[in-house]
């Protein structure tokens, strides 16, 4: 690994000094197994105004690393050997009030997810103040003056209003704008941004990583960029350095590590973002527009009452869409866009306002409860987290055979051998059965979902962002195993995401919707080559790496 | 809280005022024999089973039970609450009698709770030292299950008779105050003291901790600016819960230490059956647990401005 690090070019020159340096950087987290080392012997360096990007999937040690740099490890989490300086000082060794005057004033952190990185109780303007308040920072009056300031640099609208509002009253790229507001009101050297974007939405993405780029250039910054996305790292970074299991298998700069990759696992993840970056939809089967559909959708409204005196608020606008049997179609749309309330109204979860919805035959609308469950025999779900989406007390085998015991098929026998085989059609070990979900990766944990929703022989699966919580390579092996399943099985997908990028690589038809209205809908392959809309052109943008 | 929501919320209080009236009336007349009979028919008295009975005429005590319940809930509602059977008093004047003490006692019991349950909870929460940590931090889970006579028990053992520190009998206003404030004030600390710390731990582990730490913060700037704020809530919640715990510990500290007051009141209109006075009691205990529980709910949008938010059920 050593040699690894020696044999990539080294950007920082000899006569400048690097902001940081990490050196043989080795942390242990003390759990019930006893002490677990997650970061071997890491050491990488950070230039003046350079944008180092660490790289590696959920596990590699990246998020560890970047804490143990401001010495903010979880409390059961240590550094056993290593060192960590800034500006040529030292910062390992330093007591807990010395880091203090390091933390918040040298170094800004950008957090991962601005939705609960937020004090909910706090005012936009007191959380903001707070590290102003904390380093003793100008009179009250100043720093009154200078939080303004702050959130207009950071792009908020009207932050005399803002500073008086609560996080939950903000979106969240306006609350990670203030968070990165936050980071840098005492201009330090050091940006560690951690995963900043991967709770946004891939629009708000770019704007958030924009925002953070104009200011790295302006007060000359340095940024360290934790993130699990190589298009990410490849688009802003100067240079990368990927992790895996603790420990570092290359680095170098971009264009060095991009285009001369030396290490097998570099390549997987170069090789999985091209192909999110550049997947060209190939066209759809010819004989598509004469199959059956499987899916129709008529004219869906959903209203939501918003109270008294208030308009209803509109949630779905008049959505048309059909899909043909054995086929894909992607709803695609950032959060807040309708797809969520249009994925439940096709499943019968919520009675629309309006329209028509006939999913495998059934004419949804009109089910009353007891043909709604009939309904759920043709139709199933696999949703986005599968951490939450499955029982923690119930063995994966009798999560897998619910469907078949709800609807009361087959004997004990028959179902455990159902159970097998499904574990198998997901590419499953048979001996997963006895395991608890909590024992399982979050790509086995979706496999799991699938399976579940398979066991039953269903016509019709949405696929509610399935493969967003998961890492890139995992997605890659999902997506494909999805494919697979559909060419055996004949399903017919709704495949529900906020990410263009995946949608080119698994979806034949795709609706873009935008604030509850179709904008543009199409084969993919038009869609993609041809897009209509401003907002299409955006979100195809908005994938990192193209 | 808009004024409709408030006027809906006032409707459940007086709705649950009116059921714990109607619970506790029925109860009480369920009861097999009744004061009357508590009273008068001691075979020392001498009385005959005629005059008994005219006895119970005059108290009204053989009214079908439909009667009786008008009549007495039409008194409460003006503020009349009858009799009582053991000594004839009216049970208003009895109970402005006893309530000031009990008040104060209560009051005090109360607010020595709060602040025991601040202070295990902050210490547990601010040392580092992991075994005192845990050690403070279950604490409160033996406290809880510690009863409140052999507490007060305890207390007199130790602070009167072997240290000689607080006289039991014969003390001022102040001094007699201090062992029931404290009996009172522990079993109540105790649950109290284990949501605190429960809540502070579940607030610590939120990321946005992570970023005050991030900005530099101390542990103690964490605590008092970040983290008590959002522990408040479910303290709050249960703290007006707990209120209710506050009447059952007087009724039990007022006969150990043998102070006048509505715990000692209750006591004995158990004894002696008094149905009127203990429907008072009920009723008055019920009140100021709505009360309470009320001004929590108002309170709680304050302390936390999410609660302002009125969520709608399907988004």
């Amino acid at each position: 690994m050593t040699a690894l690090t020696q044999a990539a070019p080294d950007t920082v020159s000899d006569d400048s000094q690097p902001l940081l340096e990490v050196e043989g950087l080795t942390l242990s987290y003390d759990t019930r197994q006893g002490r677990v080392e997650v970061v071997h012997d890491v050491s990488f360096r950070v230039g003046r105004g350079e944008v180092v990007a660490l790289v590696g999937e959920s596990g590699s040690g990246k998020t560890s690393t970047a804490q143990a740099v401001i010495d903010l490890l979880a409390d059961n989490g240590r550094r056993d050997s290593g060192r960590v300086v800034l500006a040529g000082s030292e910062l390992t060794g330093l007591s807990d009030r010395a880091m203090r005057q390091v933390r918040g004033r040298r170094i800004g952190l950008v957090p991962q997810d601005p939705n609960n990185s937020l004090n909910p109780v706090k005012t936009i303007g007191d959380s903001l103040a707070e590290v102003l308040k904390i380093h003793g920072w100008g009179s009250k009056p100043a720093i009154a003056q200078r939080v303004l300031d702050l959130l207009e640099k950071v792009g908020i609208d009207r932050p005399e209003l803002r500073v008086t509002q609560y996080p939950h009253e903000l979106s969240g790229g306006m609350k990670q704008r203030v968070l990165i507001a936050s980071a840098i009101a005492l201009d330090p050297e050091l940006i560690i941004a951690d995963e900043p974007t991967s709770a946004l939405d891939v629009t708000v993405q770019r704007r958030i990583l924009d925002l953070i780029d104009a200011l790295r250039a302006e007060t000359g910054a340095s940024v360290l960029l934790v993130t699990h996305d190589l298009g990410v790292a490849k688009e802003r970074a100067d240079r990368i350095v990927v992790m895996r299991g603790g420990q570092i298998v290359e680095q170098g700069p971009t264009a060095h590590v991009v285009e001369h990759a030396e290490n097998p696992y570099t390549r997987t993840l170069l090789h999985e973002a091209a192909a999110v970056a550049w997947a060209t939809p190939a066209p759809p089967p010819a004989d598509l527009a004469e199959r059956d559909v499987a899916i129709e959708v008529t004219d869906l409204v959903q209203d939501f009452d918003q109270g008294r005196g208030r308009e209803p608020f509109r949630a779905v606008d008049h959505v048309s869409l059909a899909v043909a049997k054995g086929s894909t179609h992607a709803i695609v749309g950032e959060s807040g866009s309708g797809k969520t309330s249009t994925v439940r109204a096709i499943l019968g979860f919520q009675r629309p306002t309006s329209g028509v919805v006939r999913v495998a035959g059934h004419e949804v609308t009109s089910l009353r409860p007891r043909q709604l469950r009939d309904l759920r025999r043709s139709a199933q779900l696999v949703l986005q987290n599968p951490y939450s989406s499955l029982d923690p007390r119930q063995a994966v085998g009798d999560i897998v055979a619910e469907p078949l015991v709800n609807f009361r098929l087959g004997n004990r026998a028959e179902r455990s051998r159902q159970v097998a085989a499904y574990l198998d059609k997901v590419a499953l070990p048979a001996t997963i059965a006895q395991r608890l979900p909590r024992e399982l990766s979050g790509g086995q944990r979706q496999r799991v979902a699938i399976a579940r929703a398979l066991i039953i022989h269903p016509e019709v699966v949405v696929l509610d962002e399935p493969v967003s919580a998961l890492d890139v390579t995992v997605q890659a092996q999902i997506l494909r195993l999805l494919d697979d399943l559909q060419r055996d099985l004949g399903l017919t997908y709704l495949f529900i995401s906020h990410d263009l990028g995946v949608v080119g690589q698994i979806s034949d038809t795709v609706s873009v919707m935008q604030s509850g209205r179709v904008v543009e809908h199409g084969t993919t392959h038009e869609v993609f080559s041809d897009p209509q809309t401003d907002y299409t052109r955006e979100l195809l943008a908005a994938i990192p790496g193209r | 809280m808009t004024p409709r929501a408030l006027a809906t919320r006032l409707g459940q209080s007086l709705l649950v005022i009116v059921l714990a009236f109607t619970g506790a009336f029925l109860m009480l007349q369920a009861l097999p024999g009744d004061a009357v009979l508590i009273k008068f028919e001691n075979p020392e008295l001498g009385l005959t089973p005629a005059q008994i009975a005219e006895i119970r005429e005059a108290y009204g005590a053989d009214t079908p039970i439909w009667t009786s319940f008008w009549h007495t809930l039409s008194g409460f509602v003006v503020g009349d609450f009858g009799y009582s059977i053991q000594n004839g008093t009216a049970v208003r004047d009895l109970l402005a009698e006893v309530l000031p003490s009990t008040a104060l006692l209560g009051v005090l019991g109360f607010a020595a709770a709060v602040v025991l349950a601040c202070v295990v909870a902050f210490t547990a929460m601010g040392v580092r030292n992991p075994w005192l940590r845990n050690t403070l931090a279950s604490l409160p889970s033996v406290l809880v299950s510690v009863p409140v006579f052999w507490l007060a028990m305890v207390l007199i053992q130790v602070f009167s008779f072997r240290l000689g520190l607080v006289r039991v009998i014969g003390g001022g206003p102040v001094e007699s105050l201090v062992l029931p404030v404290l009996t009172l004030a522990v079993p109540i600390s105790a649950p109290l003291a284990q949501i605190l710390v429960r809540s502070i731990e579940d607030v610590q582990r939120q990321p946005f901790i992570a970023v005050v730490r991030a900005k530099g913060a101390s542990r103690w700037w964490v605590l008092t600016r970040n983290i008590v704020r959002n522990a408040l809530v479910p303290t709050l919640t249960i703290a007006g819960v707990l209120l209710g715990e506050l009447v059952a510990g007087a009724i039990v500290t007022e006969t150990v230490f043998g102070r006048a007051g509505l715990g000692r009141l209750t006591e004995q209109a158990v004894a002696n059956q008094d149905v009127a006075v203990l429907q008072a009691v009920v009723v008055l205990t019920a009140v100021i647990f709505v009360v309470v529980n009320l001004a929590v709910d108002l309170v709680a949008p304050l302390v936390d401005p999410r609660l302002k938010k009125e969520v709608r059920a399907a988004a």
